[in-house]
C-alpha cells in the first residue's frame, strides 16, 4: 500500500515538474542566432539585458560571420550576424532556399579593426600605414626592425624579432573588413589575395574567432594580428595607429570610428557599404558597420515580432551600452532608417 | 650439464627489464600527471558560482557553467534512450537467436560503426536531424551520441550474455518457459551486473565526446527548455573556453575539465570493480 | 557445443507443441522479431551513414575527380579545393604519434605481461586503461596549456641545436605544430597498444616460456626470441587499432596543430588534419562545393579507418587462431 502511494506521489511530482518546464517554455519566446565574433561582446550583453526587459530569450552563438550567413541561409538558426558585406550570390542563395523571401540586413553598431601586436620591450604605440600592413601580411616584410617600420616610428627601438603574422582560420567579417582595407591601399594585395571573409593567407598562423587571434597575440612574442577593438582592450593588448587618407596617424576609438561613418553621405537602404579608408579628418581607416541578418518572414510570427521589437530597442536604448564597450553608435540618420525598416519584418 | 649464464647476457637481461619497467612507469605517471594538473588548476576555480550561474556575456569575467552541466546530463539521457535499447536488443539477438553467418555480418557492421570517427557521426547527424528540423537541438546531439553508443552496447550485451552457462537456460526451459521468457527473466538478470557496468563504461566514453556536438547541439548561453533547442554541454564549453584569450575562462575550462574527468573516472572505476567482483569473475 | 543457444532454439523451441497464439503470448515471435529488427536497424544506420557521406560529396567528385586528393590548393574564396594538405597532416601526425607510442607501448606491455608480478601488473593495467577513458578535449586542454609550452621550452631548443640542419626541424617553432599534435596523439593511443598487446602476450602458452627457460635462456631472451614472435601478429593488430583511432582524432589535434593548410617537411611548422578542418570549417561552409569538399574528406577518412580496422582484425584473428592451434 505504502509503495503504491509513494509511486503516485512521485509520478505526480514528475508530471508537475514537466508541466512547469512546458509552461515556462510556452511563455518565453526563444530564438537562436549565430554569426560574427566582432560584435559578440555587445550582442551577448544586449541579449542578456533584453531578456529581463521583454520575455524574449535570444541565444547568440559567435561562430564567425561565415557561419552566420550559412546558418540563416540554411534555416538552422533564426537570424545571423555578419560584418562581411554579402554578395549578390549570397542574397540570391538565401532567396532560393527560403521560398523566395528576402534577407534583410540591419546595421547595429560600428566597430574598428586594429593592428595589435606582442612586443614586450616596446612601450610606445607603433604607427602603421595600409601599404606597410599589406606588405607584412604578404610576407614581404619579415622582421620588426625592418627599415620600413623604423621609418614610420622614429625613436622607437624595434627588436630584431621575426614578425609572426596572426590571422583568422574561420570565415570572418573582421577579415572581410581588414582585407577590404588592404585591397584599397595595396594593388598587389588586391591582385594576389583580395577581399573576402576567408582568404588564402600567404603567411602566418591561423586561429578561430577574434578570441583565438587575441589568444595568439597574447602568447606569441613578435606576433602581429588584426582584431576588433574591444578584444585588444579587454585583453590588454597594445594596438597601433593607422594612417588615414588625410595623412594622419589615428588611433581607433569612439570618435575616430564615428567619423568614418559620418563621411558617408549617401546611405543605401540596407547600408551594406564599406567605410574603410574613408576620406576626412580624424577618420579611423579600418572601421566597419556590423549587421544583423534577418529573414523578412519568420515561420513563427511571435519570433518576427520579438525581432522587430529587439531591433527597435537596440538602435535606440541599446546604443548607450554599445559605447560603454567601445563600439561607436550608429549615426542618427541610419538609426532612423533602421527603425523604419524593421516594419519589413513579418 | 648446467650452463652458466654469461655476465653479458645477465646485464642485457637486467637492462631490458629496467627499461621496460621505466616505460611502464612513464605511461602510468602520465595519468597521475593529468589528474594532478586538473586537480591543481581545476579545484581552485570550483566554487558555488560554477555550479549555479549561467555564463557571462562575451568578454565579461565571472559566471559559471550550470546550464552546461544540466545540458550534458540531458543530452546523455537522450543518447542512452536512443542508443542503448537498440544496441542491447541487437546484442540479445546475436547472443540468443542468431545464426552463424548473419551474426558474423552484424558483428562486422557493428565493428565498422565503432570505427567511424566521431566527427563523421556529427556530420551525418547534422544532415539527418538538424537540417530537416531546421534548428540545432539537444535531440540532434543525443542522436549523434546515441549512434556512438550502439556498438559498445551490442558488444557488451553479447559478451555478457554468452558468458551465462547454458545449464541456466536449460533449467528454465525444462520448467516450461518459452525462449523469450528464459532470456528476459532468467538469463538477463543473471548477467545484470556485467550489463550495467558495460553500459556505465559506454556512457563514460560518450560523456566526454565533443566533436559530434559541435554541429548538433551548438550551444546556449541560457537554460535550454525542453529537448528541441540548442543546448550548452560541458565538453563544448571546455573547448570554447580553452581557445579563448581570457585567463578567467581558462580557469573555468580547468574546473569543467576536472568535473568531467572526475565523473568519467568514477563511472569507469565503479564499472570495472563491478565486473571484477561480479559473478562472471567468480565463475572463472 | 551440444547445448548451444541455436541447438536449443531448433530442438526445444520447435518441438514443444504449442499453438501459434500460445507462442505469441509466450512472447517468442515478438522477441525474435524485435531483436532482429534492432540488429537490422544497425545495418540500416551504417548504410545510411555511408549513403549520406557519398550523396553529399558528389559535387566535389564531379568537379575535381580524384585530382581533389592530390591538389594542395584550399581556397574557399576562389572555390578551389584540394585535400592534400589535410591528408598529409592526418598521416604525418598519426605516423609521429605511432612512432612515439609503439616502442613505449610495446615495452610497457612486455613489462606488464612478462616481468611484473601479477598483482602489480593488474593494478598498473587498470590505471593505464583509465588513461584510455580520458576524454579527448581534456588531452587538448593539457596539450595547449602544459605540453606545448613544455615542448617549446625544453624539447625544441636542444633538438634545434643538435639537429637544426635537418629539414624536419627547420623553421621557427610557434608551439602549435605537427610535432605537438604528434606528441599529444602518442599519449592518447599508448593505452590501446598496451592493453591489447598485454593480452596478446599473456595468451602465448606458458609451455613455450618454460621450454625456453629450461634450455637456459634469460627472461629477456625468452621474451624477445620466443614470446614476442609468437605474439607479433597480435601486436601488429593492436598497432593498427591504435592507428585507426589516431587518424580520426579530432579535438586534441585541432587544439594544438596550428590550423594551417600548408604542406611542410618541417615537424615544427603548423599544419592541419582532415578531422580538424572539418571541425573548424563545417559550420560556416557556405556553398555546395565547399561543403561537399569537406564531406568528401570525411568519406576518405571513413574509408581509411575501415581499411585499417579490417587489417587490425585480420591480424588479431590470426593470432587467436594460432593460439588455439598451439
Amino acid at each position: 500500500m505504502r509503495s503504491h502511494m509513494l509511486r503516485n506521489v512521485a509520478s505526480a511530482a514528475g508530471l508537475l515538474a514537466l508541466a512547469a518546464v512546458a509552461a515556462s517554455a510556452a511563455n518565453t519566446v526563444q530564438m537562436t542566432g549565430a554569426g560574427a565574433t566582432f560584435p559578440a561582446p555587445i550582442y551577448t550583453k544586449w541579449f542578456n539585458e533584453y531578456q529581463s526587459i521583454a520575455n524574449v530569450q535570444i541565444n547568440y552563438q559567435p561562430i564567425g560571420s561565415g557561419g552566420g550567413i550559412k546558418g540563416v541561409t540554411d534555416g538552422t538558426v533564426d537570424f545571423g550576424a555578419s560584418d562581411a558585406i554579402l554578395s549578390k550570390e549570397q542574397f540570391d542563395a538565401f532567396k532560393s532556399k527560403n521560398d523566395g523571401h528576402d534577407l534583410l540586413t540591419f546595421p547595429t553598431v560600428l566597430g574598428a579593426v586594429v593592428p595589435s601586436y606582442n612586443l614586450p620591450e616596446v612601450s610606445a604605440e607603433l604607427n602603421f600605414t595600409g601599404p606597410l600592413l599589406a606588405d607584412i601580411f604578404l610576407g614581404k616584410i619579415k622582421k620588426w626592425n625592418d627599415a620600413a617600420i623604423a621609418k614610420l616610428n622614429p625613436g622607437v627601438k624595434l627588436p630584431d624579432l621575426e614578425i609572426v603574422v596572426a590571422h583568422r582560420s574561420d570565415g570572418s567579417g573582421t577579415t572581410f573588413c581588414f582585407t577590404d582595407y588592404l585591397s584599397k591601399v595595396s594593388p598587389e594585395w588586391e591582385k594576389t589575395v583580395g577581399r573576402n571573409a576567408s582568404v588564402s593567407w600567404p603567411v602566418g598562423l591561423g586561429a578561430a574567432k577574434n578570441d583565438g587571434v587575441a589568444g595568439l597575440l597574447k602568447t606569441q612574442p613578435g606576433a602581429l594580428g588584426y582584431v576588433e577593438l574591444i578584444f585588444a582592450v579587454k585583453n590588454h593588448l597594445p594596438y597601433g595607429k593607422v594612417k588615414n587618407k588625410a595623412g594622419e596617424f589615428i588611433k581607433a576609438d569612439l570618435k575616430s570610428v564615428s567619423e568614418a561613418a559620418a563621411a558617408m553621405k549617401e546611405a543605401a537602404a540596407d547600408t551594406q557599404v564599406s567605410i574603410t579608408d574613408a576620406a576626412g579628418k580624424g577618420v579611423y581607416p579600418i572601421s566597419t558597420f556590423t549587421w544583423l541578418l534577418v529573414p523578412n518572414k519568420f515561420k513563427d510570427a511571435e519570433k518576427g515580432t520579438a525581432m522587430k521589437n529587439f531591433l527597435s530597442w537596440a538602435v535606440t536604448k541599446g546604443q548607450d551600452q554599445a559605447e560603454a564597450l567601445d563600439y561607436a553608435r550608429l549615426p542618427k540618420v541610419i538609426a532612423e532608417k533602421v527603425e523604419k525598416r524593421v516594419a519589413l519584418i513579418k | 650439464m648446467m650452463m652458466e649464464i654469461s655476465a653479458s647476457r645477465r646485464i642485457v637481461n637486467a637492462v631490458m627489464l629496467t627499461l621496460s619497467g621505466v616505460c611502464t612507469v612513464l605511461v602510468v605517471s602520465v595519468l597521475f600527471f593529468i589528474l594532478g594538473y586538473l586537480l591543481l588548476h581545476g579545484v581552485s576555480s570550483l566554487n558555488w558560482d560554477f555550479f549555479t550561474k549561467l555564463p557571462k556575456p562575451s568578454g565579461e569575467t565571472g559566471g559559471g557553467m550550470a546550464n552546461a552541466i544540466l545540458g550534458s546530463a540531458k543530452v546523455l539521457l537522450l543518447a542512452t534512450l536512443i542508443g542503448v535499447p537498440i544496441g542491447f536488443l541487437a546484442g540479445v539477438f546475436l547472443a540468443e537467436y542468431s545464426g552463424k553467418n548473419f551474426a558474423f555480418a552484424i558483428r562486422y557492421v557493428v565493428d565498422l560503426l565503432n570505427g567511424v570517427p566521431s566527427i563523421v557521426i556529427g556530420i551525418v547527424a547534422y544532415t539527418l536531424v538538424v537540417r530537416p528540423m531546421g534548428h540545432y537541438s539537444a535531440f540532434a546531439g543525443g542522436t549523434a551520441l546515441g549512434i556512438m553508443m550502439i556498438p559498445i552496447a551490442v558488444r557488451t550485451t553479447e559478451e555478457f550474455l554468452r558468458a551465462i552457462p547454458n545449464n541456466i537456460r536449460e533449467g528454465a526451459m525444462a520448467l516450461g518457459a518459452t525462449r523469450a521468457k528464459t532470456i528476459f527473466t532468467v538469463v538477463i538478470p543473471a548477467a545484470i551486473s556485467g550489463l550495467t557496468s558495460g553500459m556505465m563504461l559506454n556512457l563514460a566514453r560518450v560523456a566526454g565526446e565533443t566533436a559530434p556536438l559541435l554541429f548538433t547541439a551548438l550551444g546556449n548561453q541560457f537554460w535550454s527548455n525542453g529537448y528541441l533547442a540548442p543546448i550548452a554541454t560541458l565538453p563544448v564549453m571546455i573547448y570554447n573556453y580553452a581557445i579563448a584569450p581570457e585567463e578567467d575562462l581558462h580557469q573555468q575550462a580547468w574546473a569543467a575539465g576536472f568535473v568531467l574527468l572526475t565523473l568519467v573516472l568514477i563511472i569507469n572505476v565503479t564499472a570495472r570493480l563491478i565486473i571484477a567482483r561480479g559473478p562472471a569473475a567468480q565463475r572463472r | 557445443m551440444a547445448t548451444s543457444p541455436s541447438y536449443i532454439a531448433e530442438t526445444l523451441g520447435r518441438r514443444t507443441s504449442r499453438g501459434f497464439f500460445a507462442r505469441l503470448r509466450g512472447g517468442d515471435e515478438i522477441a525474435y522479431l524485435v531483436t532482429l529488427a534492432c540488429a537490422v536497424s544497425i545495418l540500416l544506420i551504417v548504410g545510411l551513414i555511408v549513403f549520406e557521406l557519398w550523396f553529399h560529396s558528389r559535387a566535389t567528385f564531379t568537379a575535381f575527380g580524384f585530382r581533389f586528393l592530390t591538389s594542395s590548393k584550399w581556397d574557399p574564396n576562389a572555390d578551389k579545393y584540394g585535400a592534400l594538405p589535410f591528408i598529409y597532416g592526418t598521416c604525418l601526425t598519426s605516423f609521429l604519434g605511432m612512432l612515439l607510442a609503439v616502442p613505449l607501448g610495446v615495452a610497457a606491455s612486455i613489462f606488464l605481461a612478462e616481468m611484473a608480478p601479477p598483482k602489480l601488473s593488474n593494478f598498473l593495467t587498470f590505471l593505464i586503461e583509465l588513461l584510455a577513458a580520458v576524454p579527448s578535449v581534456i588531452y587538448g586542454l593539457i596539450g595547449i596549456f602544459v605540453l606545448v609550452p613544455a615542448i617549446k621550452t625544453y624539447l625544441v631548443p636542444p633538438l634545434k641545436s643538435a639537429f637544426g640542419y635537418l629539414p624536419i626541424f627547420e623553421g621557427t617553432f610557434y608551439g602549435l605544430s605537427f610535432l605537438s599534435a604528434g606528441i599529444v596523439l602518442s599519449v592518447m593511443i599508448v593505452p590501446f597498444i598496451i592493453s591489447v598487446s598485454r593480452e596478446v602476450l599473456m595468451a602465448v602458452p606458458t609451455e613455450q616460456r618454460e621450454a625456453a627457460l629450461a634450455l637456459g635462456a634469460t627472461k629477456w631472451e625468452t621474451t624477445w626470441d620466443i614470446v614476442l614472435p609468437n605474439a607479433a601478429t597480435g601486436i601488429f593488430g593492436s598497432i593498427f587499432l591504435a592507428l585507426a583511432r589516431a587518424l580520426g582524432e579530432t579535438m586534441a589535434v585541432t587544439m594544438v596543430v596550428g590550423n594551417s593548410p600548408k604542406i611542410s617537411a618541417s615537424l615544427l611548422s603548423p599544419g592541419y588534419s582532415i578531422a580538424a578542418v572539418i571541425a573548424n570549417e563545417f559550420a560556416e561552409a557556405n556553398g555546395n562545393l565547399y561543403i561537399s569538399s569537406l564531406i568528401f574528406m570525411a568519406l576518405v577518412l571513413f574509408g581509411l579507418t575501415i581499411v585499417i580496422n579490417a587489417l587490425a582484425r585480420i591480424f588479431i584473428m590470426t593470432t587467436q587462431q594460432k593460439g588455439s592451434q598451439a
